[in-house]
């Protein structure tokens, strides 16, 4: 084919204009300008519905809305005020550039970004004859001591980051169940007994402390413990694993292992606890072995016993950190 | 005599002129031509809701005590008095219920977050599609790409300062995200918290980053964004009198003014009737955070959605070795795959200048449909994202339509594989057939559903020609050839770098060999007026 047979549909140039009622009927005109005026007009009333319902209108008044529902009558005149006070305002603005503004599309040229060769050249030739001028090229040593420095200048403020918190230490392994701990429920503090938890009933544990009213998030967030009781002989747990057991109660950090949210819904018929963040589902039979979801470890266990009045207290300390997992975590 | 009003205005204006020689610049300026078209407005409203975050809040910060030490409640809303809980969270209550216009304020700035990244990948959706992107305007897609990035972390931060059982919980899983990464995770996740989780400063912490940093490297960027659409001029799209070389649109002043300053004030007034009539974030139903509670149904605000999803899909994958850990099951939902996208999304227009060897400049916008492959590509990642969004809201989704969380699961984690490349294939086949309609309406015009009999008993359709105007819209874009592949000289010397351009020749020819050929003056003469 030659090029004329592949020549593109030619350009008819902008379409003619085309005039608003407006342009030409001073009647329409002045409708459009009473139009605007009446747009202007509501957001006053808006600013008028603002300041009443900001003083005169109750704090304590609610109405019900359909759709909405019962809501509180301040907040809602309050914001109704403000968003016609704001709107209207809108528009009125694009009302008037649409109906009465000059509408004549107008035609820019464009450029091309790039400079001219000839403004590049003298840019390099400027550039050069400045760093020659300043001595860049031939004094090496201000070069590389400068280099030097400016590379370095940037550790202190990364050094000065340091402080921003303490090294982990052991801090993510440890908690403060040790054995002889008594679980205590959570809220209420209360000691429990074995005959405390009904065959499928849930509880949820904290290790007790001596000032209640002073523990830390910081520790609730390493001990909290969910207690579950089953029938013993469902558990399907080695030897192990059955003697950390009591009774047919078991002990489970309430931390989830896959992002550490609480895994606080047990299913009672199928023996599921559930995480709601990412739906990791855990099997309490089988020591909360992972059955479904993201998660890619059970959840610790505790070892519990019973002392002598009775009461459940820890058999032993975790034997692996609870919580997510972390770059030092031993298997 | 002139007017008092006039005298005022011409003095100031000559006090500002001879200090700063105004006038030279407004003049040009005020003049100069903006195109018009709905969908460049989307960028607008991103600006404007960016604005009326800065405006709600600061009203905020004047009652808000970021801080994270206890004390008992005793505001007006019983429900929670005497209930132990942070600063933080009281004086957010306080805020809702104590303060006139504060839970206003509190559900605009809610909304006008949601809106602000909304509006910001639709906007940027609209840059894709259209090829806007393309040079001289790839810097400024690279600085939209940060603004998205920091819109959602800066959300983030916003809604989890409350310091509410919701907004914790998500706090909790970023900490897990920190912990995660190999080697400094933990030290990391250490320093960002002050020691372990949750610790006592990281309300304090992410406040000034969520008032001050981020707000302010956002407007900075907002800034550059703005200058280089002023300085590059503003993209059109393809019509009869718009060229490479021209824009055709409206002049600053008065009309352009008018029209997105009034724009401004409709945003402003839409966000407020939120506020005003949608409850956002009842922070007061979840409760203050403690790490051993939570709710059914937690879900993160959209934009976080597709990452929680992610998270949720994928398979519980750990490696151990050598007494470390690491945790697959966080880092490829987590950073590794969004990773993968937004560097994907910020390189974007520089791998299409390299596949398609187009290295010129371009302010005419492609309509989709012109440029198959890119439409595809794009619809490809957005069903990805989607199907990762529908199942950050798996659970929500079981209850609702009686599903388990298990089949949603499932059908999500295979879909995520499967949906994006059959949106693929789908997409560049609807974009196909859009041009051989194209080429059929220029050809042979519109059908009018008009039918006539002939003299010998023949019934044909009336077909109505296209206006000249809508036939060259259709007409107008550019096909590229694909870049050839360099051929083994004579004397079977292979060229320099030839597998690096065989491979590129190979992925130019995908994306431009499958083309309907756009009608051709001749064609469209020889075919006459469209009676046939």
């Amino acid at each position: 084919m030659s090029n004329t047979e592949l020549e593109p549909l030619k350009d008819p140039g902008l379409p003619a204009h085309a005039h608003r009622k407006a342009d030409h009927d001073e009647a329409a005109a002045k409708r459009a300008e009473r139009q605007v005026a009446i747009l202007f007009l509501l957001s006053a009333l808006g600013t008028v519905l603002f300041i009443y319902s900001y003083i005169w209108i109750a704090e304590d008044i609610y109405v019900f809305i359909p759709i909405v529902g019962t809501t509180n009558a301040h907040q809602l005149f309050l914001g109704l005020g403000l968003a016609s006070s704001l709107f209207f305002i809108g528009a009125g603005a694009v009302h008037w550039a649409k109906t009465l503004m000059p509408d004549e599309e107008v035609t820019a040229q464009r450029h091309e970004m790039r400079s001219s060769d000839e403004d590049r050249a003298n840019l390099i030739a400027s550039v050069k004859e400045n760093a020659g001028a300043a001595g860049l090229g031939r004094r090496s040593l201000i070069k590389r001591t400068l280099g030097l420095s400016l590379g370095l200048v940037g550790l202190s403020p990364l050094l000065l980051l340091r402080d921003l918190g303490p090294l982990p230490g052991d801090s993510l392994t440890k908690t403060t169940w040790a054995e002889g701990v008594h679980l205590v429920t959570d809220p209420g503090n209360r000691r429990l007994r074995p005959e405390d938890l009904e065959v499928g009933a849930v509880a949820h544990v904290l290790p007790e402390i001596e000032h209640p009213e002073h523990r830390s998030l910081n520790d609730i967030a390493k001990d909290a413990l969910l207690l579950i009781r089953i029938r013993p002989e469902e558990f399907r747990l080695d030897a192990e694993r059955l003697s950390w057991t009591y009774e047919g109660i078991i002990a489970f950090s309430k931390i989830c292992s896959h992002m550490g949210c609480a895994v606080a819904l047990y299913e009672q018929q199928t023996k599921h606890l559930l995480c709601p963040c990412h739906q990791s589902t855990f099997d309490v039979p089988t020591g909360a072995k992972v059955i479904f979801g993201p998660a890619a470890r059970p959840l610790p266990q505790l070892a519990i016993k019973v002392d002598e009045q009775g009461y459940l207290v820890a058999a032993a300390p975790f034997n692996e950190a609870v919580g997510p997992s972390f770059w030092e975590r031993s298997k | 005599m002139k007017p008092a009003r006039e005298r005022v205005a011409g003095s100031v204006a000559n006090f500002v002129d001879e200090r700063v020689g105004a006038a030279r610049y407004l003049k040009k300026s005020l003049n100069k031509v903006f195109p018009d078209h709905w969908s460049f407005m989307l960028g607008e409203i991103a600006l404007y809701s960016f604005i009326i975050l800065l405006l709600s809040g600061t009203f905020l910060t004047f009652w808000f005590v970021p801080s994270q030490e206890e004390l008992i409640y005793n505001g007006s809303y019983v429900p929670l008095k005497g209930i132990k809980m942070s600063a933080a969270y009281a004086s957010t209550l306080d805020i809702s219920f104590d303060v006139r216009g504060g839970m206003l304020m509190r559900q605009v700035h809610h909304w006008a977050a949601l809106l602000f990244l909304a509006a910001m990948v639709a906007h940027m959706m609209r840059v894709f599609f259209t090829g806007a992107f393309r040079k001289p305007r790839e810097l400024n897609w690279v600085l939209g790409v940060a603004l998205i990035t920091l819109g959602i972390v800066e959300g983030f931060l916003g809604y989890s300062l409350p310091d509410d059982l919701l907004s914790g919980t998500g706090i909790r899983i970023a900490e897990a995200i920190l912990q995660a990464i190999p080697v400094v995770g933990t030290y990391a996740a250490f320093f960002a918290f002050g020691g372990a989780f949750p610790g006592l400063v990281f309300i304090p912490r992410i406040y000034t980053v969520h008032v001050l940093l981020i707000p302010g490297i956002i407007l900075a960027l907002i800034t550059v964004h703005l200058m280089l659409v002023w300085y590059q001029k503003h993209t059109q799209y393809p019509g009869p009198g718009r060229t490479e070389k021209n824009v055709v649109g409206y002049p600053l002043m008065p009309v352009y003014m008018a029209k997105a300053g009034g724009f401004f004030f409709i945003v402003f007034g839409v966000t407020a009737f939120l506020g005003a009539v949608a409850s956002i974030n009842p922070i007061w139903v979840f409760g203050p955070y403690t790490p051993t509670q939570i709710s059914a149904g937690s879900q993160p605000d959209w934009y976080m959605g597709w990452l929680d999803g992610l998270v949720r899909m994928s398979p519980p994958l750990e490696t151990y070795f050598f007494n470390r850990t690491i945790s697959w099951n966080i880092l490829i939902p987590g950073l590794i795959v969004p990773g993968i996208m937004f560097t994907g999304l910020a390189l974007w227009p520089f791998i299409e200048a390299w596949a398609t060897g187009d290295k010129r400049e371009h302010h005419l916008l492609d309509r989709p449909r012109n440029a198959p492959t890119r439409t595809a590509v794009g619809v490809m990642a957005l069903t990805f994202t989607i199907v990762a969004l529908i199942n950050g809201g798996n659970d929500i989704i079981a209850t609702h339509f009686s599903l388990t969380i298990n089949q949603i699961m499932w059908a999500t984690r295979i879909s995520i594989f499967v949906l994006p490349p059959l949106a693929y294939v789908i997409t560049k086949r609807i974009c196909l057939a859009l041009q051989r309609a194209d080429r059929d309406l220029v050809l042979h015009g519109r059908e009018t559903g008009r039918l006539v009999m002939l003299p010998h008993g023949e019934f044909v359709e009336i077909h109505e020609e296209l206006s000249p105007q809508e036939a060259f819209t259709r007409t107008s874009h550019e096909q590229l050839a694909p870049i050839p592949v360099a051929a083994i000289d004579a004397n079977g010397v292979r060229p320099k770098g030839v597998l690096k351009d065989r491979i590129r020749a190979r992925i130019s020819k995908g994306i431009l060999q499958e083309q309907i050929a756009k009608p051709t003056a001749k064609e469209k003469l020889e075919l006459g007026d469209g009676h046939h």
